[in-house]
């Protein structure tokens, strides 16, 4: 009985000793910066620097006046909530209607999936870069002294559209909008197409034969059978959709690099992680430890929305 | 509505690309099912009773043949246009919508003149309902029924469109034995409702006999005998269909017949058997010997001695177990009346009743009649 007792003792500590790894390494990276960000998002004007020196600081909320005082961050805030807003749904749909289009491939079938998800495995500044070069304007646009247009611009002359300026030195906004819409859409696809395939294949095929024996028009079967049933996948993708795209950050620098902006009006685009990174450089870690705070707190209350509407809508 | 299968095959390509052999599920099917009954599709597993039943919805096209519903060619319609009602073996409820929506989809598909305003399509859906009777459940889940209440929904749901022809693959494997009994007289009572020409498949010969007008019993996508279940258990055209019908099953013997006499055992040279029965125009030669259970008389001056085994008592039958040498089974079983007082014993001896005495060619294993046995007429009746 002893020797039992012993052996379970020894079982749970050698539990504990498969764990450690992982356990330190998440103490360290994970654990304790988040704690520290809580307390420095608290500690009044903390400075790294003077706080290397031993100086202490007063608790309160002087960090948080300051993100909402400072100049861009409304910017900042709208930046992502709108690339939000226009790039989930936008991603989420086409991300539908091609995993339905692929699921009813028999030819090559794997090959094509494959295809699909390439750029899921492809780095998001190296995706950026050939981006910039499809949309860049090489030349002077306003004076029309143009070297080359891009492809897209290009692709735009053959059905007879004018050239735009999409991410140019004295480019408009909404260009650069859609330019990051389209990378941001294209980029979040493979994922999505992923997941809702995997859903549609475990789909009990004898709904569908149900379906044709009652005549049941295409349409009807895709609104009726097939969203509903794909409706824990659609959720589970739009929740991380959304957390996503409130972390959009590396997106915007792989196209127009860290200045955030077209030349000329740099930070335009600036995102709300691009504002807290832009903190660090500062030494500002109070504010930047302050605007992850209130990132988090954005993207806890979405999150819940999109679990509480989920919940009423998706069938497990 | 008359259903007329004419020559129907299928064939599925094989999955092997390398060896290309095709399966041949249905071969060369030809019957008629007679308006307003209800037919047992009868057959071991792999045998193509499901795959007849889909090309008869529509889900399948045949490789060859035709299929008519009265007088109209079907064979190129979709199943839609057929006017088919299918009850799926695991049903295939719409997990995501209520009872009620399961019954109204296939009527809110309807288009064109057929169309029906709200309230044609509930109570219509209320009407199938009460039928099946879970017009009580119409509000709850798939997920909250229990199996054979998820079964009357998808019956309900088949019938609401008011079909020419209904459906049932395997209606009753997916329910537990007690609820199996209550649901074929269940289905038995909706089928004389309605009056709707009904197909159901099934691998429990005791469910088609029970059930059903007329069984048609397959074996490897061969259609081996139609009829009426009480005829073809009394005249199977053949071993397998003696084998498959009936509990207990019928005992099987080798034999022979020589100068028209039945021998059980002997040799090939047809000699040293018991002769245990005449058979009037049986030709000489080996034989395969059927005997139904009920077809034995204990009787002490009888021709077919066996080791007795022991004796069953089931109250108003006794089931005697023996042995015999030249059994193709185990044990011979053999059900007889509870009067006759088995006496204990080494041995038993029965004589036999000709009409439950079948034999068959020992290869083809196709029926032999002899004396007054001939083949059951399939009458057409309305």
């Amino acid at each position: 009985m002893a020797g039992f007792l012993q052996k379970i003792k020894f079982d749970k500590w050698k539990g504990w000793l498969y764990l450690s790894p992982a356990i330190v390494l998440l103490l360290i990276f994970t654990v304790w910066p988040i704690f520290n960000t809580l307390r420095i998002a608290f500690l009044e004007d903390y400075n790294s620097l003077t706080a290397m020196r031993g100086v202490k600081f007063d608790f309160g909320f002087a960090n948080f006046a300051k993100v909402l005082q400072y100049d861009g961050f409304i910017k900042c805030l709208s930046n992502t909530m709108l690339l939000c807003i226009l790039t989930v749904p936008v991603s989420t749909i086409l991300a539908l209607v091609i995993a339905v289009c692929l699921n009813s491939i028999k030819f090559l079938s794997r090959f094509i999936q494959t295809i699909f998800f390439l750029p899921y495995v492809t780095n998001s500044i190296a995706i950026g870069m050939v981006f910039a070069a499809m949309f860049s304007v090489i030349g002077n646009f306003d004076s029309g002294l143009v070297d080359s247009y891009g492809i897209i611009n290009n692709v735009i002359g053959w059905f007879g559209g004018k050239p735009i300026d999409w991410m140019g030195t004295g480019s408009g906004e909404w260009p650069n909008y859609v330019v990051m819409v389209i990378y941001i859409v294209w980029n979040a696809l493979p994922f999505k197409i992923l997941i809702l395939l995997g859903g549609l294949q475990s789909v009990n095929k004898q709904y569908y034969d149900a379906a044709k024996v009652d005549g049941t028009s295409r349409f009807r079967v895709f609104t009726r059978i097939t969203v509903p049933l794909l409706s824990p996948m659609l959720a589970y993708v739009v929740i991380t959709g959304f957390i996503g795209g409130f972390k959009e950050y590396s997106s915007i620098v792989g196209v127009f690099g860290d200045g955030m902006g077209p030349i000329g009006d740099a930070g335009r685009l600036n995102t709300m992680v691009g504002f807290i990174y832009d903190a660090l450089p500062q030494q500002q870690l109070g504010r930047a430890s302050a605007a992850a705070l209130i990132l988090f707190g954005i993207i806890f209350i979405v999150t819940m929305i999109n679990l509480y509407v989920s919940k009423k809508k998706t069938h497990y | 509505m008359k259903v007329v299968l004419q020559n129907l095959t299928k064939i599925f390509p094989s999955r092997n690309k390398k060896s290309g052999e095709e399966v041949i599920a249905v071969n060369d099917f030809s019957f008629t099912i007679p308006d307003g009954k209800l037919i047992g599709l009868l057959g071991p597993s792999g045998c193509g009773k499901s795959t007849t039943l889909y090309m008869i919805s529509g889900l399948q096209k045949p490789t060859g043949g035709k299929l008519f519903f009265g007088e109209e060619d079907v064979t190129d319609l979709t199943p839609e246009n057929r006017g088919v009602g299918l009850v799926f073996q695991n049903y295939a409820l719409y997990p995501h919508m209520t009872v009620k929506q399961n019954i109204l989809f296939p009527l809110q598909n309807l288009r064109g003149a057929d169309k029906m305003t709200k309230e044609e399509m509930l109570e219509r859906a209320y009407e199938a309902a009460k039928l099946v009777q879970i017009d009580d459940l119409m509000d709850r889940k798939p997920s909250e029924l229990s199996g054979g209440q998820q079964q009357r929904v998808a019956i309900a749901r088949a019938l609401v469109k008011m079909p020419k022809v209904l459906l049932l693959d395997e209606p009753l494997s997916n329910l537990d034995a007690r609820l199996r009994l209550q649901t074929r007289e269940e289905i038995r009572r909706i089928q004389k409702e309605t009056g709707i020409t009904t197909i159901f498949v099934t691998h429990d010969q005791e469910e088609a006999m029970s059930i059903s007008d007329m069984i048609v019993v397959m074996k490897k996508g061969v259609l081996q005998q139609i009829g009426k279940p009480q005829d073809v258990y009394d005249d199977p055209t053949n071993l397998f269909v003696a084998k498959f019908l009936g509990t207990p099953p019928i005992n099987v013997f080798n034999g022979y017949v020589k100068g028209e006499k039945l021998y059980i055992g002997g040799t090939e040279k047809l000699e040293d058997g018991e002769c245990v029965l005449e058979t009037k125009g049986a030709p000489d030669g080996l034989v395969t010997v059927g005997i139904r259970p009920e077809g034995f008389i204990p009787d002490e001056s009888g021709a077919l001695v066996c080791r007795l085994n022991n004796v069953e008592v089931m109250g108003r039958d006794v089931s005697i177990v023996s042995t015999h040498a030249a059994s193709a089974n185990a044990t011979v079983r053999s059900i007889v009346d509870a009067d006759y007082k088995i006496a204990a014993g080494a041995t038993v001896s029965f004589a036999l009743k000709p009409h439950k005495v079948f034999i068959f060619d020992k290869e083809t294993e196709k029926r032999i009649y002899f004396g007054d046995q001939k083949p059951v007429e399939i009458k057409e009746e309305n």
